[in-house]
């Protein structure tokens, strides 16, 4: 009402807030688009995601289904099956397309995880001094230290090989480089004057972190989480490659382990090879890309250069 | 601490929390840096050998059966498996923390002692994964050197698509097209090189022939593993160098007369090199736990193919002692990292 009343003079501290936030999005999309590489990265995405949404609409999950393949045994490509068939009679095409689904659920969701944790474990070990802070700190220096892939390994012999698992083992062992970037800009907001003025308020823990901190290390996230993602989507691949992966699924990378698996080397299938590796890396890609260019909206200092 | 400043140089209320600031100030002596650095490592490593236990006590089913099941196990190794993984957990964890880098329990593939497994598996890896190393630092630094200097050329465009493009690779997919490529053939190539292993086992290992044996083999696995690495480096190094590009001694350094190429060579690059040193010395510790899935590929026998075939058993003991000399490596390499860079540039110290 007062909004209505008042006109253009006086405007409610939370339309203030929304029209800066809308004026800083626009800023940021000007500075996003104008990095081609970025722009690639969406669009390869986009086409990703479509198809992943898409494909079983186009086929049936029985097509995938080992005792139901009807296509000739590791054909190459002809226009029956554009992407040539596997051992077992399957298309090849089909694989890929359904692949694609359990890649990018794995590396988001993954990612999502690690982000989670990542971010409390940063703003807290950045905001809390004394004990709390110095021993998560440690913390995240000694997952940073272990190495990634026999703990991922030892962890999925642990869990299991299911979908959720092999998001859970990707996702709490990919968390500490976030929590360690976290931390740094925590500490950097740490010394600013408005946190100062917000403690003299009365501020507690909690409000300072969620209301000044927060906002304040969300944009640097943002920026990391796609290159996280690029990374979790690599880890999947490489553990279903060793046979770690969910074992009732179709990925990029058990595709790959069927190759590896089942002589499709040394009888020359690169047809059955060549594409589920290409989209890895289109993928991956295309989230590096994202990521470097949202890196340059977070950081003046890039820009130049 | 405070007997090292004499007392009435300055008589501060609360001797401690002054005087340890000031010594940070001026930045700590490198043995006294070397010495912190090397007993939080330590810490470290109490925390792998604690979680080294506790992870493996996680996996599901009984350990003594999932040990033994199908294979002949002597008196001896019951013996050892029954003190290692019955009765209660702190009994077990009192039993392990004796001796948790000389276990007893040998090898469920190997029925050896699996440090002497280890120990057969680490040359290979050695070689392969070293000489991949030292292969990709050379060429990755030098493309990033190139690329950074002469940022936004031909050159830098291409050198940085190709090593973002290797950067997203899945390396043993790079590893499979190379052998797919250049052993199996396709179309017009012909397979030149070995499918797999190290050499050929009708020669002799250390006649000259032999040698050239095992180069061979050691061609497509070490060529993938350097195409790999090689984009670290040089996306570190171009970052590096565009950061040193812009200070203002390479102005002076101009303005003093030198050649560009000297600029560079003496003033810029020496600066920048600074963060691909700890980059190196971190993988240095990777070393050792090699590629895991390269190796595979390529039945490389080394570590990397026995932590392959560990998983696939899974041979739990291997595991657990791969795991450990995997973690100590890392941590072994991240210590000599950073004393390595604070002796190369105090300002890290302080």
């Amino acid at each position: 009402m007062t909004e209505a009343t008042a006109g253009t003079r006086y405007r409610s501290p939370r339309a203030i807030a929304w029209a800066r936030r809308r004026a800083s999005w626009s800023s940021s999309w000007g500075i996003f688009r104008k990095q081609r590489s970025g722009i690639a990265g969406v669009i390869i995405l986009a086409f990703f995601i479509v198809v992943a949404l898409v494909s079983p609409l186009i086929w049936p999950a029985s097509d995938l289904d080992v005792s139901q393949a009807t296509g000739p045994i590791l054909a190459p490509p002809s226009w029956a099956y554009p992407l040539g068939t596997d051992y077992l009679g399957r298309s090849v095409l089909t694989l890929i397309c359904w692949g694609a689904r359990v890649s990018l659920i794995v590396g988001l969701a993954a990612t999502a995880i690690s982000m989670v944790i990542g971010t409390l474990v940063g703003i807290a070990s950045g905001h809390y001094k004394g004990l709390i802070g110095a021993g998560l700190e440690r913390l995240t220096d000694w997952f940073l230290v272990i190495p990634f892939l026999p703990l991922a390994v030892v962890l999925a012999t642990i869990l299991g090989p299911t979908l959720q698992n092999v998001i859970v083992v990707i996702g709490i062992t990919s968390w500490p480089g976030t929590a360690r970037i976290v931390r740094a800009q925590t500490l950097s907001v740490g010394a600013r004057p408005y946190l100062e003025r917000a403690k003299a308020l009365g501020a507690g823990d909690w409000h300072q972190m969620r209301r000044h901190v927060l906002p304040n290390v969300m944009p640097l996230v943002l920026a990391n989480t796609t290159l996280t993602v690029a990374v979790a989507i690599l880890s999947e691949t490489t553990l279903a490659f060793l046979g770690l992966g969910p074992s009732d699924k179709v990925s990029w990378g058990s595709i790959l382990e069927d190759v590896f698996q089942n002589a499709g080397i040394s009888q020359g299938a690169w047809w059955w090879l060549l594409p589920p590796g290409l989209c890895v890396v289109l993928v991956v890609l295309a989230f590096t890309l994202v990521g470097r260019a949202l890196e340059v909206v977070v950081d003046p200092r890039m820009r130049e250069r | 601490m405070s007997s090292i400043i004499p007392a009435d140089v300055e008589p501060p209320p609360s001797p401690e929390a002054p005087v340890r600031r000031r010594q940070r100030g001026k930045g700590e002596s490198l043995g006294r840096y070397s010495v912190r650095r090397i007993l939080t490592g330590l810490g470290t490593t109490v925390f792998v050998v604690v979680v080294n236990f506790f992870l493996f006590h996680m996996l599901p089913g009984d350990p003594l059966t999932n040990y033994t099941r199908g294979r002949n196990v002597d008196q001896n190794q019951i013996r050892e498996l029954r003190k290692a993984y019955t009765g209660p957990l702190w009994v077990q964890f009192k039993h392990y923390i004796r001796n948790p880098f000389s276990s007893h329990i040998d090898s469920a593939q190997f029925s050896q002692p699996v440090w002497k497994v280890i120990g057969d598996h680490v040359w290979p890896t050695l070689l392969l994964v070293g000489t991949a190393t030292v292969l990709s630092t050379i060429f990755g630094l030098l493309i990033g050197i190139k690329a950074g200097w002469r940022r936004g050329s031909r050159f830098d465009k291409w050198s940085t698509g190709s090593t973002l493009v290797l950067y997203a690779m899945p390396e043993f997919w790079l590893g499979m097209m190379l052998l797919i490529l250049f052993s199996t053939g396709l179309g017009p190539l012909p397979g030149l090189f070995p499918s797999g292993g190290v050499h050929n086992p009708e020669l002799s290992q250390s006649s000259p022939a032999g040698v050239l044996s095992i180069l061979f083999h050691l061609a497509l696995p070490c060529a993938t593993l350097t195409l790999i690495y090689l984009a670290e480096y040089s996306l570190v190094m171009r970052a590096s160098v565009l950061e040193e590009k812009s200070q203002d001694y390479l102005q002076t350094a101009r303005a003093k007369g030198l050649r560009d190429k000297l600029v560079r060579r003496r003033h810029a690059v020496p600066n920048a090199l600074l963060p691909s040193i700890t980059l190196i010395f971190l993988n240095l510790g990777f070393i050792i736990s090699g590629a895991v899935t390269i190796e595979t590929v390529f039945s490389w026998p080394g570590l990397g193919e026995l932590t392959y075939e560990a998983i696939r058993g899974p041979d739990v003991p291997l595991l657990q002692a791969l795991f450990l000399l995997f973690s100590v490596a890392v941590i072994a390499s991240n210590v000599a990292a950073d004393i390595v860079v604070a002796s190369v540039d105090p300002r890290t110290r302080s």
